[in-house]
């Protein structure tokens, strides 16, 4: 394995940072709090935070979905900027002008969510071209899910990826469901990595909720990327425990599938991981959750005391100078 | 001034490869634009002159193409993308609408997307309804965005020029039957025709005329004629058709008093409409002597019989017959 002890305590905790930022979310909206709508991703930080995790240690860059927390918080951001955003905050990641769905982190090498399914394979395609005109070593980690593989832009990237062989490697987190609508009505295939034959390109299927799997083969297909041999597609299976967003009933599941999945939790399962190979203890893990709720809780009251916006800057950087 | 006449087709091709000599940022890509030098042959010969690593022809994948320029300029560099006809944008409208120019204020400025879209765009070549569009409005409806349509070689140059320096998406309209148009270009190394500044084509007393594009060469073949019968016409060519220059046109309404809009794309929901609006909406407004006339492409798509197609835009005497109307003597 390609962690230290040190860093295999990091992604636990940032996974809880990310449990504990998105259970906030939902209570915030459940209790009205909140203006607009969020995207959460409970159940999906093994894979969320270990495919971050890979693209942070090795300073390569990545862009998102519009469900892209646990890669933002993966990625080392603020958690106190991020709660501003949700809060609609000048200190806010994007001062409050992009909300749930624009989180971005540029110190990170994150150039941010977008709410458009399927947007961001193009958008990856020019950050990895840039890399490889540039030959800067780096790589692009470019983020979507099952839902986007249908979208002509996964298809249309892919392709071009392939052509140009560009350092990029897609990572689609496969929830099992596009909002409400399962899998098996929107595609006659069952391994969505099977699609990366069509373009001549290594693709691969992987346990999502086994967080070091993630990391390992996200890391080991960012070097393939960046070495020059073009393009990595990568199916990470996981399952969203919460809803689509806030209006989400989920009557579209039994709560029996949801029940089952919860027993493959990332983060108890890393958990037990870390004690069953001695990597970690019990009160370390103990100490390690506390102190991502707490960050959470100082973030949220943080945010709460941000002020808003100036009222004038809903005209600026609508155009750079 | 050191002037060269070149075709408009040259003075872009010149645009660029000035651009890529000043600038290892900028790059190109597009379908066919290597070895064929694009469909309308505007990059021939760059593909020879700077490489496979700046020149590259891509798959027809538009949405890939507009998303891909969007990317590397996010990340620094400075694409010049074409679509091989400006119809087929409509396949990149998400990367171009959605991301290009959202990018920049949904991340409160910490990115910027210098990055240019050529199209080539507009009717009379007997290319039909899915190859002959004028989609210029749609892209003035969205904040992020900025529009030139070049209407001269010397402007072509200019333009181009500056929207490639520019740090925003710019929307290049080219028109094709503008392509072998012939004009005098100017060679210096720091010519340029900065954005968002409307040019008086010609100045006048008796009523101002706002055009660009073919239409503006038809307009001023009216203006020409209405000149030897003692009518005199200010001609204003926006040249930057979003974020639009209005200044100058509010100045020449207030000394006329009169204005006609002319332009190739349709009239409905037409650039047109906006300035009309914009004038009727400020002190302009209380100067005019007679209603604003808008002439513009008919609300239809375009056919392809010639007798048919060449009824799409307005030619020179449907633009003097709005003149006359606007100056009351029809």
């Amino acid at each position: 394995m390609n962690l230290t002890t040190e860093e295999l305590s990091q992604l636990y905790y940032r996974m809880l940072q990310a449990r504990h930022f998105e259970e906030t979310l939902e209570d915030l909206f459940h209790r009205r709090v909140l203006h607009g709508t969020t995207h959460l991703g409970i159940g999906q930080e093994a894979a969320g935070v270990g495919a971050a995790f890979a693209a942070l240690k090795q300073g390569d860059l990545t862009i998102l979905t519009h469900r892209g927390h646990n890669e933002t918080i993966g990625l080392g951001a603020d958690l106190t900027m991020l709660m501003g955003e949700m809060f609609g905050r000048s200190g806010g990641c994007s001062g409050g002008k992009g909300g749930s769905m624009h989180f971005i982190d540029l110190e990170h090498g994150n150039y941010g969510e977008t709410g458009v399914v399927g947007g961001a394979y193009p958008l990856a395609c020019g950050m990895a071209f840039t890399q490889q005109y540039n030959e800067t070593g780096k790589a692009v980690l470019c983020v979507g899910g099952d839902g986007s593989v249908n979208e002509g832009n996964f298809h249309e990237s892919l392709n071009l990826a392939s052509v140009w062989k560009l350092p990029v490697v897609f990572f689609i987190e496969n929830n099992l469901y596009s909002m409400s609508t399962p899998l098996e009505k929107e595609m006659n295939i069952i391994n969505i990595s099977d699609r990366s034959q069509s373009y001549g390109i290594p693709g691969i299927t992987i346990d999502g909720n086994d967080v070091v799997e993630v990391y390992e083969i996200v890391r080991k297909a960012l070097d393939y990327a960046r070495s020059g041999e073009g393009p990595f597609l990568i199916e990470a299976l996981t399952y969203r425990q919460c809803g689509h967003s806030k209006s989400d009933r989920q009557i579209y599941r039994s709560e029996q599938e949801v029940e089952n999945w919860k027993k493959e939790d990332p983060i108890p399962r890393f958990a037990e991981y870390l004690i069953e190979h001695g990597l970690a203890e019990e009160g370390d893990l103990y100490r390690l959750e506390r102190r991502a709720y707490e960050d959470v809780k100082v973030a949220l009251a943080a945010a709460k005391e941000m002020p808003v916006p100036n009222d004038d800057s809903v005209y600026t950087d609508v155009y750079a100078e | 001034m050191n002037l060269q006449e070149m075709s408009y087709r040259e003075a872009l091709r010149e645009a660029m490869r000035e651009e890529m000599q000043r600038d290892p940022a900028v790059w190109l890509l597009g379908e066919d634009i290597g070895v064929y030098g694009g469909s309308f042959k505007v990059t021939l010969g760059l593909l020879d002159e700077f490489g496979e690593r700046r020149v590259r022809e891509t798959p027809i994948s538009e949405s890939a193409i507009i998303g891909t320029a969007a990317g590397s300029a996010m990340t620094g560099l400075r694409p010049v993308a074409e679509m091989m006809f400006s119809d087929f944008i409509t396949l990149g409208m998400d990367a171009l609408v959605n991301h290009a120019a959202k990018f920049r204020y949904m991340s409160n400025g910490q990115v910027q997307i210098p990055m240019v879209v050529r199209l080539p765009s507009g009717s009379g070549t007997g290319a039909g309804a899915q190859h002959s569009q004028s989609l210029e409005a749609w892209f003035c409806n969205v904040p992020g965005l900025k529009v030139c349509a070049p209407s001269t070689p010397a402007q072509a140059k200019g333009l181009l020029k500056s929207a490639i320096r520019d740090n925003n998406p710019v929307v290049f309209i080219e028109y094709k039957t503008l392509y072998d148009t012939r004009g005098l270009v100017p060679q210096e190394d720091n010519y340029i025709i900065p954005l968002e500044e409307s040019y008086i084509e010609r100045r006048g007393s008796d009523i101002t005329v706002v055009s660009w594009g073919p239409a503006l060469l038809e307009t001023i073949k009216a203006v020409r004629m209405l000149a030897q019968e003692g009518i005199s016409c200010e001609i204003i060519n926006p040249l930057t058709l979003y974020p639009m220059d209005m200044d100058p046109i509010f100045e020449s309404v207030k000394k006329t008093s009169r204005l006609v809009i002319v332009h190739d794309s349709q009239k409905t929901g037409g650039v047109g409409g906006e300035i009309a609006a914009r004038v009727a909406e400020n002190d302009c407004f209380n100067y005019l002597d007679s209603p604003i006339v808008r002439i513009g492409g008919l609300d239809t798509p375009v056919p392809v019989a010639e007798n048919l197609e060449r009824q799409m835009v307005p030619d020179a005497g449907v633009i003097a017959d709005g003149i006359y109307t606007a100056l009351g003597l029809d």
